[in-house]
């Protein structure tokens, strides 16, 4: 009876390590899947794409292959990276200032009510713009330079870094606040410990959209009016009926933007801590 | 061991106590009611009463959250009015703060007190350790279980060493083999540290094994009913404590009290 229990429990503990190796087999291979699902689906497209030109018959001045944009990116180098920097600083501008004013307007509305209800409204007001319909009046007012680009990416990102925070912060569980405050806690020790924490991740979540927003109103700032950046940039190639230099230069907006996502995602890592991380 | 225990108990002084509370359709609501009550160093109460009789009222206004409308209320003598740092708090949820380690969610108040620690860092394993949860330190608490849970919200309560432990329904959201576990855990925890607890709860049957006297609650407007002292020795053993005359003449005076009152309708 004695021998049968030790081997039953012997048999259980090598199913056990069996079923465990295999959980974490499978959460590799997950991971695996996760980690290059986008490159794969991105690389499948463009090869896609890169066949179906020669095979459709389209001429390379209409529609370039994949390769031939990269081979331009490459070429263009120099002359992509300095109007890049010219947007990139653009929207850092823009974003930069989004951030600022943002948060600070939604500390003042999250503790304050007369102010919540004075600029709600005119907020959605200012949302239901088109931002692309101020772009013209901007550069009537502002000029030709980065003012009239970083206004635009700025009051594009506005709205939703606004948002995120306040409903991030009033989303907080009122016995948390409790639960510090019996522990003696002023109010700004309760902001540190417990409200910024906790909106971390909802004002991130309004980063990551503003961020997106801000490349799309610098380089709309651009179309309307500009000497130098990528969307001035695209307006010269299509004057010049250069396909290549203007799908490199989306090529080039688009990288921006992912690139600038990508930190945003990389520094909320580092100072968020997700509720459900651990599953 | 009895004397040290006695001296960490603070004693709480409760005179003419009331709170009214103005709701947004600016109606008045008598929450509590002139209450009096003195409760000795060290000893053990537990509150019972039916649902908004004003048992988390009364807890809030100890712990200093909510201001109070008139009356007194001290602790060793001195008198309050916002949070007392001899005082900790355990609420029926744990709280925890997800972005924190489980050690750094017990040294929380040290945090906010802004005292040194290093110094508690020691104590708060051994706290851990205390509640079964040596090794946890380093954990997220959505890795732990809902006792595991609650075990460090009271390890959180306890690390200051308060005078005073208010615990508002903190085995409510328990399932019953973990609650068993949680109350046998409290009350050694309890005899160890000797302070004084306040202990709310829904459950007749927790409330007199716990503790030294119960205070039975009338619905709205609260007031105190009984006060009941529970003469069993301790350690209470949990099967023989369920099985004792005394325990059970205990619970049925208690819901005797509840049906009398209509709150319990007896069959
Ligand atoms: N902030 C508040 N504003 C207005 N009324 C309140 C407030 N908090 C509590 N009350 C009222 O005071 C009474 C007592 O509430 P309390 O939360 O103390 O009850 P309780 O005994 O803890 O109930 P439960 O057992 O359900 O937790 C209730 O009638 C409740 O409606
Ligand atoms: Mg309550």
């Amino acid at each position: 009876m004695a021998r049968t229990d030790t081997a039953d429990i012997s048999v259980a503990k090598q199913q056990r390590k069996k079923s465990m190796a295999n959980a974490k087999r499978k959460r590799s291979r997950e991971q695996f899947a996760e980690r290059y699902s986008a490159l794969m689906l991105a690389a499948a497209i463009l090869a896609i794409w890169q066949v179906m030109v020669p095979i459709s018959g389209l001429s390379e001045f209409i529609l370039p292959t994949p390769w031939a944009i990269a081979t331009r990116i490459v070429s263009e180098y120099q002359l992509l990276a300095t109007h890049a920097y010219i947007t990139l600083f653009e929207v850092l501008g823009g974003f930069g200032l989004a951030v600022v004013v943002g948060v600070t307007l939604a500390l003042t509305i999250f503790y304050s009510k007369p102010f919540e209800r004075a600029i709600y409204p005119l907020l959605v007001a200012m949302q239901t713009i088109p931002k692309v319909a101020l772009a013209p009046i901007l550069v009537l007012y502002l000029g030709y330079g980065w003012a009239p680009k970083i206004t635009l990416a700025f009051l594009i990102a506005l709205f939703p870094i606004v948002i995120s925070t306040v409903v991030g912060l009033q989303s907080l569980d009122r016995n948390l606040v409790s639960l510090v405050r019996s522990m003696g806690a002023s109010e700004i020790q309760t902001f540190f410990k417990v409200r910024l924490p906790a909106a971390l991740p909802n004002i991130f979540g309004g980063f990551k959209v503003a961020i997106s927003l801000s490349v799309i109103g610098a380089v709309i700032g651009e179309y309307v009016a500009a000497e130098r950046g990528l969307g001035y940039l695209q307006l010269q190639a299509n004057s010049l009926f250069d396909t290549t230099l203007n799908f490199a230069s989306v090529a080039t907006i688009s990288a921006l933007g992912v690139t600038l996502y990508f930190l945003l995602d990389y520094v909320e890592g580092r100072v968020a801590y997700k509720r459900d991380a651990a599953k | 061991m009895n004397m040290t225990a006695q001296h960490k108990g603070a004693e709480i002084g409760i005179s003419q106590l009331s709170k009214v509370y103005h709701t947004r359709e600016d109606e008045d609501i008598l929450a509590l009611d002139n209450i009096d009550l003195t409760i000795e160093r060290g000893s053990f109460v537990a509150v019972v009463g039916p649902s908004g009789c004003g048992k988390s009222t009364l807890l809030s206004l100890l712990a200093g959250l909510i201001p109070r409308s008139s009356g007194e209320i001290s602790i060793d003598r001195e008198t309050i009015s916002k949070p007392h740092p001899k005082i900790g708090v355990v609420f029926q949820q744990d709280l925890l703060l997800y972005w924190r380690t489980v050690i750094d969610n017990i040294l929380l108040p040290i945090e906010i007190k802004k005292l040194d620690i290093a110094k508690y860092r020691d104590h708060a394993e051994e706290l851990l350790e205390q509640v079964g949860l040596g090794g946890m330190a380093k954990k997220f608490p959505s890795e732990l279980s809902g006792g595991m849970r609650q075990r460090v919200a009271i390890c959180r309560a306890l690390i200051q060493e308060p005078g005073l432990l208010l615990m508002d329904e903190p085995f409510g959201a328990l399932d019953a083999l973990t609650r068993e576990q949680m109350i046998m855990d409290l009350q050694s925890m309890w005899s160890r540290l000797g302070n004084t607890v306040l202990f709310i709860t829904h459950g007749i049957d927790e409330a007199v094994f716990l503790a030294d006297r119960v205070l039975v609650m009338s619905p709205r407007p609260g007031k105190i009913d009984l006060d009941l002292k529970i003469d069993m020795p301790r350690p209470r053993k949990w099967a023989e404590t369920h099985e004792d005359a005394t325990y059970h003449g205990y619970v049925r005076e208690i819901r005797k009290i509840f049906e009398a009152k209509g709150i319990l309708v007896a069959h």
